[in-house]
């Protein structure tokens, strides 16, 4: 166990929190949803540079934090933050070594299953989902480039380890 | 958990005090563009706008007048009839924090928690109807659910014959539905939809919304009847929030303390 680092944990934490105001800055309702699950997008990127500093809990902490702040049922996004993370854990070592585009896809998949597990869970409760309630893995594969290339920046800048 | 039984509204209230700041956060990153749009408001406009609401405030101050009188007199009447209906609300401005929530739920945040005397269940008005409810109270913002949530029903009658209905939300913006209506039920497009007051959330006698469309469907048991909400749901910041029983804080405030009759107190 690497002993903590309070200065990587600031950036990090900072990090979630923009992504977090992101996701929750008010858009015309046309465009409310296109809107790219930043946070997840934050996760998947910190799990890849940093897997022994992020991972499942780190998913499973602002997940929650998520759900409090737009709304859903308390654990429902957490719960596809969890398994996002693990899976991200499992396969960090190959996605590291692709190129932008080719992550963008695997980013994709991730939302999409990430959006899978909400939607069961609303299922569950009883509020089936529509057609746009997808669309976020299509914007989310776009956005990724600018995610990864922000990040890595920032990473680098401030030797975040 | 969350879902069905509340056991974790403490976690939940925890952590809306948490992001309190970052909503601040986010809602005052927006006051740039919302000042633009003022700037570039010309000035015949806004000396057009304060005529206008001039005229209005003076023209509601004069069915104000009527009003108080209207109340009192019809307060003395419900005690000669031993009625334990409650016409005195308390009323309190919040403001909407401008935060997107999850687009497929319908929910806003409000400014005022439970420092504020908010609970869940609070019934949130708009000056031209009702507009939801309290779900989730933190510290010092709650969030309320619209009545166009898919998952919201409001209980209302129609103005004009006091046929009682129910609301329910679609999830579309400005549409509500009122299902198991039959169809020789009289009700017309154009009728005004007002809070019935039963399910005890809502105090009775607020617009809720106009019938917007009737359609008889001979083959189903029930007509289709569709509605539009009276109050600006999307484009409002300011809200009411009413409390029906005041607090005892509240009642000493009240300017006539001697109203506070006993009935009053036993009031469902």
């Amino acid at each position: 166990m690497i002993p903590a680092h309070p200065h990587s944990w600031l950036i990090i934490s900072v990090s979630f929190a923009a992504a977090l105001a992101i996701t929750l800055f008010p858009v015309p309702v046309l465009l409310a949803p296109l809107r790219p699950d930043w946070t997840t997008l934050v996760l998947i990127y910190w799990i890849i540079a940093l897997p022994h500093r992020v991972g499942v809990g780190t998913g499973w902490v602002v997940g929650m934090f998520q759900d409090a702040a737009t709304g859903t049922l308390l654990g429902q996004q957490a719960l596809g933050m969890t398994v996002v993370a693990y899976l991200v854990l499992l396969l960090y070592q190959r996605i590291r070594n692709y190129p932008v585009w080719q992550q963008a896809i695997i980013v994709m998949i991730f939302v999409a299953l990430f959006r899978v597990i909400g939607a069961w869970v609303l299922g569950v409760i009883g509020r089936p989902v529509g057609f746009s309630y997808w669309l976020p893995a299509l914007t989310s594969m776009l956005v990724w480039p600018l995610v990864f290339l922000v990040l890595r920046h920032i990473r680098r800048r401030y030797h975040v380890v | 958990m969350d879902h069905r039984w509340h056991y974790v509204d403490t976690v939940r209230s925890t952590m809306s005090a948490i992001l309190y700041p970052l909503q601040v956060m986010v809602d005052l990153s927006t006051s740039p563009f919302r000042s633009i749009s003022h700037y570039f408001t010309s000035k015949a406009a806004l000396i057009e706008q304060v005529e206008t609401l001039r005229i209005r405030q003076m023209l509601l101050e004069t069915q104000l007048q009527r009003m108080v009188t209207l109340e009192a007199e019809n307060r003395r009447l419900r005690r000669l009839l031993h009625s334990s209906m409650e016409t005195r609300q308390e009323t309190r401005v919040a403001e909407i924090i401008a935060v997107d929530l999850d687009p497929f739920s319908r929910q806003v945040v409000i400014n005022k928690g439970s420092n504020d005397d908010v609970f869940p269940g609070q019934p949130l008005f708009d000056a031209n109807g009702v507009m939801g409810q309290v779900i989730h109270v933190g510290p010092f913002s709650s969030t309320a659910l619209l009545i166009t949530a898919p998952s919201h029903a409001t209980p209302v009658e129609v103005n004009r014959n006091g046929l009682r209905a129910i609301a329910m939300g679609t999830g579309a913006p400005n549409r509500l539905n009122l299902p198991f209506i039959p169809n020789n039920a009289d009700i017309r497009v154009g009728d005004i939809l007002v809070t019935s007051g039963l399910g005890g959330r809502f105090p009775p006698g607020h617009p809720v919304a106009t019938v917007s469309r009737v359609e008889n469907l001979p083959s189903r048991p029930y007509a289709l009847v569709e509605a539009t909400p009276t109050a600006n749901l999307d484009g409002i910041r300011e809200v009411l929030l009413v409390w029906t029983n005041p607090t005892n804080e509240l009642s000493e405030a009240e300017t006539e303390p001697s109203q506070v009759t006993p009935e009053a107190n036993h009031s469902p």
